[in-house]
């Protein structure tokens, strides 16, 4: 039992790191049809950042964490206006293979500034264990649930309750209708790929908290599309439910099973999704068919 | 020389020439007496890079079949190169067969595996079936690196060498003009595939799928036959790989492979057998050249040489950008930019 709760929060811990990037994912996707593949990549540099303003620049942490989150918010705008703009409208390939580009170039820019070697820091969430009954949780995974899901429904109401929020929506639900409205799409489409790097930065900085600042946090980045399979390509709370399915799999397998197994499960269960129900549990069902 | 003021066919044959224009032959025959000569010239470094590039032009061949021609986007390129090379390598170690017999078998078998993976494409369209192409890599690698009954697991995998005739063809001189002969096969057979009622059947569906099937196309037939065609020649490029270095491990064949062969076909010219062979080139010698540039300025700038795998993965990302942004018919379409030029050269009657 008591190892049963540990794998739990630590699945769920990983699951909401997920959710986070694949959130950011389903957003640009929602907005422009951009399949991200340099989501992983913006993780990484939330975690560097962190690691920047808080270990080298000496920030305190409120201040690194605001700080790290404008600079990936400012990378994301710059990537969007120079390269994204440009190719609006092109086909799907070239959508894939821009960000593939982009995610080389950001990756190489973080190893060549940091070093591949992992790094180490304090974490803003507290080492150690509290006591759950006979069973020991760490707490920084703990506490890093709360504050992911805290993030993801900020998001969530962005999309309900706010002006850009809507605009987004009215722009995803049919692109001429919303831009005889008087609806901004480059505005919009710089306003979700800051959404999205503000949200895979807090995971990024959830991650250099939970598992350390190291170049292989952007490999997460491939697990974003089994969550968002799963999930629904256009629904935030598909990102939310398939990230803690997808982490706790993960850690039961791991766990249960065989560690090897675990890094295949999510892409089984891809494909089994992609045969059965390919718009996900959330998604839309309009999906292109053959 | 003459100079050429338009192309009139005369005869059937001409017409259905693959290369009818006197200057095309004359370019062929250039091309041709560069690569006869290249071997005798050049030294053990470049004959390796020329290797790795015909390698290469048999790989992005076979994923412009798919990619650039019947437009259904593939991520798992590097896992339908494991197959290949796997099956070559297994079954000469464990079932004794020539090497000529494993690699024949080898494309065989990546083209069922081809067909099979392209199972999800007659219901998958676009972005799910990358999504669906990119889950099957990802299994693949795993069993590459699991399954150590089969495959050895991490642990290479040593190959005799193949001979021919007594001579070995794994060296770089030997297996050049192996490469060549089957970069060349594979070239020749492709340009002649899209003359036929399938190729044209493939490049229709690509472009307008539902028209496609109204004018008597089998979308399901003809997307399974792209797939199958495709991976015969991706499987002979894991083939090559693993009889060329005679040693087999699953980092040669990892998602990067599949990018690096999207990236290939991306600069070169989807859609184009010599984009293929363009891009196929740039981007096998993009990085020896940044690694000779910065040993160039180790001496002056000793800081540079520790940048350098940086330097070449961010080149990777720039070019790809680059290309995406400024040409995306790539340099196929450079090519063509510069022939249409000198076509009738010096007497150009419009600029551009």
């Amino acid at each position: 039992m008591d190892v049963f709760l540990q794998l739990t929060v630590s699945g769920l811990s990983t699951g909401m790191v997920y959710a986070l990037a694949a959130a950011g994912f389903v957003v640009i996707y929602k907005a422009s049809d951009v399949i991200n593949f340099a989501q992983g990549d913006l993780l990484l540099i939330g975690t560097y950042l962190v690691f920047f303003a808080v270990a080298q620049a000496g920030l305190p942490w409120s201040l690194g964490v605001l700080v790290t989150v404008l600079l990936a918010v400012a990378v994301a705008l710059a990537i969007e206006r120079l390269v994204l703009r440009p190719l609006i409208g092109e086909p799907i390939i070239s959508m894939i293979m821009v960000t593939i580009g982009l995610s080389s170039i950001l990756r190489a820019a973080v190893n060549a500034i940091w070093g591949p070697a992992p790094r180490s820091f304090e974490s803003f969430l507290p080492a150690g264990d509290v006591a759950l009954g006979p069973v020991m949780l760490s707490t920084g995974r703990l506490l890093s649930i709360p504050i992911a899901l805290a993030v993801l429904a900020a998001l969530w109401l962005f999309f309900r309750h706010t002006r850009d929020g809507i605009a987004m929506r009215a722009i995803a639900d049919d692109q001429q209708a919303a831009l005889s409205m008087g609806i901004s799409i480059p505005r919009v489409f710089g306003v979700a790929w800051g959404l999205a790097a503000a949200s895979a930065a807090i995971g990024g900085i959830m991650l250099a908290g939970i598992v350390g600042v190291s170049p292989n946090v952007a490999s997460i980045g491939l697990r974003v599309f089994p969550v968002v399979i799963l999930g629904g390509l256009d629904s935030i709370r598909g990102a939310v439910t398939g990230g803690a399915i997808i982490g706790l799999l993960e850690v039961y397998t791991g766990g249960y099973v065989g560690r090897g197994l675990s890094l295949v499960v999510p892409y089984v269960v891809l494909v089994l999704v992609l045969m059965v129900r390919p718009y996900g549990l959330f998604g839309k069902e309009i999906i292109e068919r053959v | 020389m003459s100079l050429e003021c338009g192309v009139f066919h005369t005869r059937y044959e001409s017409d259905m020439g693959l290369r009818p224009r006197p200057m095309q032959r004359i370019r062929l025959a250039v091309f041709a007496v560069f690569v006869l000569v290249f071997p005798f010239v050049a030294g053990t470094y470049w004959l390796d890079l020329a290797n790795q590039i015909a390698i290469a032009t048999v790989g992005a061949i076979g994923l412009n079949i798919l990619v650039g021609y019947t437009g259904q986007i593939s991520l798992g390129q590097g896992a339908f190169m494991a197959i290949g090379a796997y099956t070559a390598g297994l079954l000469t170690l464990n079932a004794g067969l020539p090497w000529g017999v494993s690699i024949a078998l080898a494309c065989v078998l990546t083209s069922l595996a081809g067909t099979f993976f392209g199972l999800p494409s007659l219901r998958l369209k676009g972005l799910y079936l990358a999504i669906a192409t990119l889950a099957a890599q990802e299994i693949v690698e795993w069993a590459m690196t699991h399954w150590t009954a089969v495959t050895g697991g991490t642990e290479a995998i040593v190959l005799p060498a193949p001979s021919l005739f007594g001579v070995r063809l794994n060296s770089t001189f030997a297996f050049y003009w192996f490469g060549v002969l089957m970069a060349a096969g594979t070239a020749l057979f492709a340009a002649n595939l899209f003359r036929t009622r399938m190729g044209r059947a493939f490049v229709a569906v690509r472009d307008q799928d539902i028209a496609a099937s109204v004018i008597g196309v089998n979308l399901f037939r003809t997307k399974l036959l792209a797939f199958a065609t495709s991976s015969f020649f991706v499987g002979l490029a894991g083939a090559m790989i693993a009889y060329y270095r005679t040693i087999i491990t699953w980092e040669r064949f990892t998602l990067e492979t599949s990018i690096v062969y999207l990236a290939m076909i991306i600069v070169g010219g989807l859609g184009s057998i010599r984009g293929s062979f363009f891009g196929a080139a740039l981007i096998t010698l993009l990085p020896a050249l940044i690694t000779n540039a910065g040993r160039a300025l180790q001496d002056t700038a000793p800081m540079v040489a520790n940048l350098l795998p940086y330097a070449q993965q961010a080149v990777f990302g720039v070019v790809i950008i680059l290309f995406l942004v400024f040409e995306p018919k790539g340099l196929s379409k450079l090519w063509g930019n510069v022939k249409d030029y000198f076509h009738v050269w010096p007497f150009a009657y419009r600029r551009g």
